[in-house]
């Protein structure tokens, strides 16, 4: 008799855990996916929401941009965070499986290029980045620096950075040139671990969101051609668009926002929102 | 009233019989579920891309127009990792196993057993961490590279996962040899170590093998780690100071990235099949091996 109970009591036990993801199913949980880049804004954005409405609940995580889509596509997420436009594959995939694709660009970035802080190199054009990473310049003192090898720093191809920077500068802003990042660029999987690598290599150069920039490493001005002018990348100058290397920060959502999700996209572009672009050192829309 | 407990018993009885018998098979049917799902999406590679291409083409640049998706980058760089992670965790994990199988005193034999179980305990993140943070840096340093990211790094990080593996296998197979071989040695004036070297290693070889084994299975499906400190580029590699990129960084690092059903997607399928071909050979020598123990 002991027994039956007990087995009994199994079998309720493993039917509540199947009854627990329904009462789990909140009605204001948000979940928002995406960009590495965006995801300590997204955090920031989201807590001072929840502080405001205490019964939303936003859960934020990273991963990349792609799996971001990944997600938006298959319907795992109300938000994809994404630092590049989605692909045409993408978007097909998201219509097939039925959503009514959205986008907001909710801030802006400007991607700094990092060397170290004794390196002699102040400042590059974008066609001399493309020759450091495509493996054509291969010395730093053909840049004017010292006779030393260049180590090349790239974030890994998961990565939003690292598609706009292949296209924006290794391609020299053509889309599908033929231009490749040479197989002797390391890839690192974080933002930090291109700054912690450049400050403590000489010879290394890297790239980052201007949000990870920290006083560490030195950031050589860029110029589109040789003739200048050299710009630093600052929240000025990527405002005025005199910095070459910016792009938009985005949101997607698989349908027509409503509810939490629209009051959150909202506040997100409301003044309020866009003063925490500015705190997390990203760049605001206005 | 005591038959009817009866019939429940046996009920119960051949229920949970049947319970044990189905989780036994389960095991099997995940395999082959999953080596059936990596073929699927793996083999959709060769539609587009010829298998000469994959399993000799030099270069990997899944984001090059045309992609170029040739492994043996990637390939040689897990080989080279797992190589050096062996060659530094087989001298250390056989003295340490020979240590506590054989010398250590028994109370000092728990404790150095723990430990070792402990170092197995350690996420795969934090020596990673601990790679990026003080291992790298000290290999750069050491040598007087441009970056401390090289296969070195990653071989001596990995060597510390591979360690408790390798000790835990080596010290039962130690332990099995049977006394009468020791004593027989020890009666025909062999000292302690010459009895060790010349009578309990070659009697325990065929487990030992097989822990050297299971340590290479484990290594090669190491991710997050070699991700963090081996630097990921995917040149061919020519020395141990360089960096590398192995297939499960690949697959960890870009699967983010592709689309569904994308070549690049079944791209990194076909790279899991191939690690996967690799674990499962390296597992079925192991397996051998053991067995051949057991006659």
């Amino acid at each position: 008799m002991k027994r039956k109970a007990l087995s009994l009591m199994c079998l309720s036990v493993l039917f509540t855990y199947a009854a627990m993801p329904a009462a789990y199913a909140a009605r204001d949980m948000i979940q928002i996916k995406g960009s590495d880049t965006m995801v300590n804004l997204g955090q920031a954005w989201a807590e001072e929401f929840m502080m405001q409405n205490p019964e939303a609940s936003i859960a934020v995580t990273g991963g990349g941009s792609g799996t971001g889509m990944a997600a938006l596509i298959s319907g795992t997420c109300d938000i994809a965070e994404s630092s590049r436009e989605i692909k045409d594959q993408e978007m097909e995939a998201a219509r097939k499986n039925g959503h009514d694709v959205h986008e907001f660009i909710v801030a802006v970035d400007a991607i700094a290029v990092v060397v170290h802080p004794s390196n002699p190199v102040k400042q590059l054009t974008i066609e001399q980045l493309s020759g450091i990473y495509t493996g054509k310049i291969k010395n730093w003192n053909e840049l004017g620096g010292k006779d030393q090898k260049i180590l090349a720093l790239s974030r890994e191809r998961n990565s939003g950075t690292h598609v706009y920077f292949l296209e924006e500068v290794v391609r020299m802003g053509v889309e599908k040139g033929p231009e490749q990042f040479a197989p002797e660029v390391l890839m690192l999987p974080s933002s930090q671990a291109i700054i912690s690598e450049v400050s403590q290599s000489e010879t290394a150069i890297g790239y980052v969101g201007l949000g990870y920039v920290s006083d560490r490493v030195h950031i050589p001005a860029i110029a589109l051609s040789n003739q200048g002018p050299f710009v630093s990348p600052t929240l000025e100058t990527t405002m005025d668009k005199s910095y070459p290397l910016s792009r938009s920060l985005l949101f997607y959502t698989g349908r027509e926002p409503e509810g939490t999700v629209k009051n959150f996209i909202d506040f997100v572009l409301s003044e309020e929102g866009q003063e925490i672009v500015r705190i997390m050192d990203f760049v605001p829309l206005r | 009233m005591s038959r009817s407990d009866n019939t429940v018993k046996k009920f119960f009885e051949k229920i949970i019989e049947k319970i044990i018998l189905l989780n036994g098979f389960a095991c099997i049917l995940f395999v082959i579920l999953i080596f059936f799902f990596l073929a699927k999406d793996g083999l959709a590679l060769f539609k587009v891309s010829s298998p000469i291409q994959f399993f000799f083409g030099l270069l990997w640049n899944p984001l090059a127009e045309p992609p170029q998706y040739g492994i043996v980058p990637l390939l040689l760089g897990s080989i080279m990792v797992t190589l050096g992670a062996i060659a530094i965790s087989v001298p250390l994990g056989l003295a340490c196993a020979i240590f506590i199988g054989e010398i250590a005193p028994r109370w000092m034999r728990e404790i150095l057993k723990a430990g070792v179980e402990l170092l197995a305990a350690i996420p795969s993140i934090v020596i990673g961490f601990i790679g990026m943070t003080m291992l790298a840096p000290f290999v750069k340093n050491l040598f007087g590279l441009p970056t401390g990211l090289t296969a070195l790094t990653g071989s001596i990080a990995l060597a510390f996962m591979a360690i408790p593996t390798i000790v835990s296998i080596m010290e039962d197979a130690i332990t099995a040899v049977p006394r009468t071989y020791k004593e027989g040695s020890l009666a025909l004036g062999a000292t302690h170590w010459q009895t060790i070297y010349r009578v309990t290693i070659p009697a325990a070889s065929s487990g030992i093998v097989a822990s050297i084994m299971l340590g290479i299975g484990r290594v090669i499906g190491e991710t997050m780690a070699v991700m963090m400190i081996t630097g990921n580029a995917s040149v061919i590699p020519h020395s141990f100071l360089q960096p590398v990129r192995t297939m499960t960084a690949t697959i960890a690092a870009e699967m983010g990235e592709t689309v569904i059903g994308s070549d690049h997607y079944f791209a990194l399928f076909a790279v899991g099949l191939v690690l996967f071909a690799i674990t499962f050979v390296i597992n079925f020598f192991a397996d051998m091996a053991l067995h051949q123990q057991k006659k």
